[in-house]
């Protein structure tokens, strides 16, 4: 067989490869839209559920889910900066880091029922804090802190080193280095793990199930103090979140139009998480245009 | 196969009281680990002079060079005595990022800042703590003009220097560092990833910068050694085995080794 005999057929089969993960992607998106879509509505999107049957609306858990998301992202973001800051610029090469690195990957691949079932046993039942949005973050910490650190060590790793020494040679400090020069070349990569990571703390029912509970009281929209127990912002109420209320209304829901119910939130939490990619992904551009100048 | 050179044969001028001294070193060593990359390097530096370091690849002219502002440390092992305005600044307990606002250095290949061009030069102005926007203003273009950069970016100093060409990018650097106000300037190879016409550019930069900078340059490029340096230093296999006045250098090389490099029979 020639080269460019080899070249064609090696060419088409790569095409074949992309088009059937794209065709895969584009049926399951199809599917869930086309069957989720018809049954979603205003007061769907708005409403409370009813706590037996699990009909109703899913306006609480929507909310849940946006503000789970935003406080398990409050707290390991800076604490996977920091580490992925320390194992790519400060972490000598020796068995210590890798103890740490291993401890990472061993982290990374703890299935989420355990990291629930671990939450729920220290956080709601040790620490006495219950079912609660705080319990859930933390639990979902657990789950971020491998992926989030690994990708931030990787991507402040593949900026060049000389750009490390530009920012020495001009007796700049490491640290005012790392934070002025390096993080923000190394900016895009950092958000694309935060939008994948994101998706998945979005996703993630089993570990909630333990640790931010089953439930959502209703809460009182118009009561925005976190310390009132009312507040949609408390952190220490339980707090159902829309992939929990999925696995609920499928495995015990009452309510007659389960299904569609559930194919409704499924819609509903595909979408969520697709505006979530695409604004964070603007957010990350516009900043790394502010910090680089860069068209 | 290379021929053999005997270390001992060497030719190393000294100053005497009289010249001024942008740097000195004596004694210096220099490992990677087990392996000793330098050897009793001693060779002073004249103010407001290019002395230029020349030597084929691993000659150790870089390795000497990074020394000199402490860009070792960390990577390599240093010893014996560095003097700058009669400090010995290879002690543990000499501040490193002081040493380096005087002792700039310009890199190989071209390392601007993913930023702007303005930022380029003030970010570490602003890090040092310089505030007032009216003299960083100044300090841009001061330091702008003095790399002969400043006609062709005047206009788009909010532009990213990412988006300049290689020899530009380079006279940024070169910027950049003289934004410092440093004393002595360290260039390593600058003109290496450089077309001719930007080579020559940052050579008539270096030619009116040592007016008021004192400038050590490494150099692959015998031509340009000889086009802007007054003293010259020849390497070879992590030993300095020369170092005269460029003249002397190039039309009357004092040992073999240096006679043989020059007229290209190295070897």
């Amino acid at each position: 067989m020639n080269a460019k005999r080899t070249d064609f057929l090696a060419t088409v089969v790569i095409n074949l490869i992309v088009a059937t993960v794209v065709g895969i992607l584009v049926f399951l998106l199809a599917y869930i839209l086309i069957s989720g879509l018809p049954h979603v509505s205003w007061s769907f999107l708005t409403g409370t559920t009813d706590a037996f049957s699990g009909a109703g609306g899913i306006g609480v858990q929507l909310f849940n889910s946006f503000y789970l998301l935003i406080l398990t992202m409050l707290i390991s973001v800076p604490i996977s900066l920091g580490a992925g800051i320390y194992l790519a610029e400060y972490a000598k090469d020796n068995w210590r880091t890798s103890l740490i690195r291993s401890a990472i990957e061993v982290l990374s691949s703890l299935p989420s029922v355990v990291v629930g079932l671990f939450g729920f046993l220290l956080f709601v039942v040790k620490f006495k804090i219950g079912f609660s949005v705080i319990s859930g973050a933390i639990a979902l910490t657990f789950f971020n802190l491998p992926l989030l650190t690994r990708n931030i060590e990787e991507s402040l790793s593949a900026v060049s080193r000389s750009q490390r020494e530009a920012g020495l040679s001009l007796g700049l400090s490491k640290w005012k280095t790392e934070i002025g020069i390096i993080l923000p070349v190394a900016l895009p990569g950092i958000v694309t793990g935060i939008v994948l990571s994101a998706g998945r703390v979005f996703g993630e029912a089993a570990a909630l199930i333990y640790t931010a509970g089953q439930s959502a009281p209703v809460t009182n929209f118009g009561d925005w103090n976190p310390m009132d127990p009312a507040s949609p912002l408390n952190p220490f109420r339980p707090a159902e979140t829309l992939a929990v209320h999925i696995w609920k209304v499928n495995t015990e829901g009452l309510a007659n139009n389960a299904a569609q119910l559930s194919a409704a939130a499924s819609a509903v939490l595909i979408i969520a998480v697709l505006l979530f990619n695409l604004g964070a992904r603007l957010l990350g551009n516009f900043l790394y245009r502010r910090v680089t100048a860069s068209k | 196969m290379l021929k053999q050179y005997s270390f001992e044969e060497t030719a190393v001028q000294t100053f005497d009281d009289k010249t001024s001294l942008a740097m000195k070193t004596e004694n210096l060593q220099v490992f990677y680990g087990a392996n000793h990359a330098m050897h009793d390097a001693d060779l002073a530096f004249p103010k407001n002079q290019i002395t230029a370091l020349i030597g084929a690849s691993g000659s150790g002219k870089s390795t000497y060079l990074r020394s000199l502002n402490r860009m070792n440390d960390g990577i390599a092992t240093v010893t014996g005595k560095i003097w700058y305005h009669n400090v010995d600044i290879n002690e543990p307990t000499v501040n490193i990022y002081e040493i380096r606002r005087h002792i700039g250095m310009v890199f190989q290949r071209p390392n601007p800042f993913a930023k702007s061009i303005r930022e380029n030069i003030v970010y570490a102005l602003r890090a040092n703590g310089l505030k007032n926007k009216a003299e960083l203003e100044e300090r841009v273009e001061k330091s702008l003009r003095g790399a002969a950069l400043w006609d062709e970016v005047k206009d788009s100093l909010d532009k990213s220097a990412l988006s300049l060409s290689g020899g530009q990018q380079q006279r940024l650097c070169i910027a950049r560092s003289i934004a410092m106000e440093p004393d002595v300037l360290l260039l390593d190879e600058p003109c290496s990833a450089l077309d001719p016409i930007s080579t020559v550019k940052v050579e008539e930069t270096l030619l009116e910068l040592q007016k008021k900078y004192s400038i050590i340059i490494v150099t692959h490029n015998m031509q340009q050694a000889a086009r802007v340096s007054s003293q010259c230093a020849f390497f070879h296999l992590g030993h300095v085995m020369e170092y005269t006045p460029t003249g002397t250098m190039f039309s009357n090389p004092q040992i073999p080794v240096t006679q043989d490099y020059i007229a290209g029979s190295f070897g």
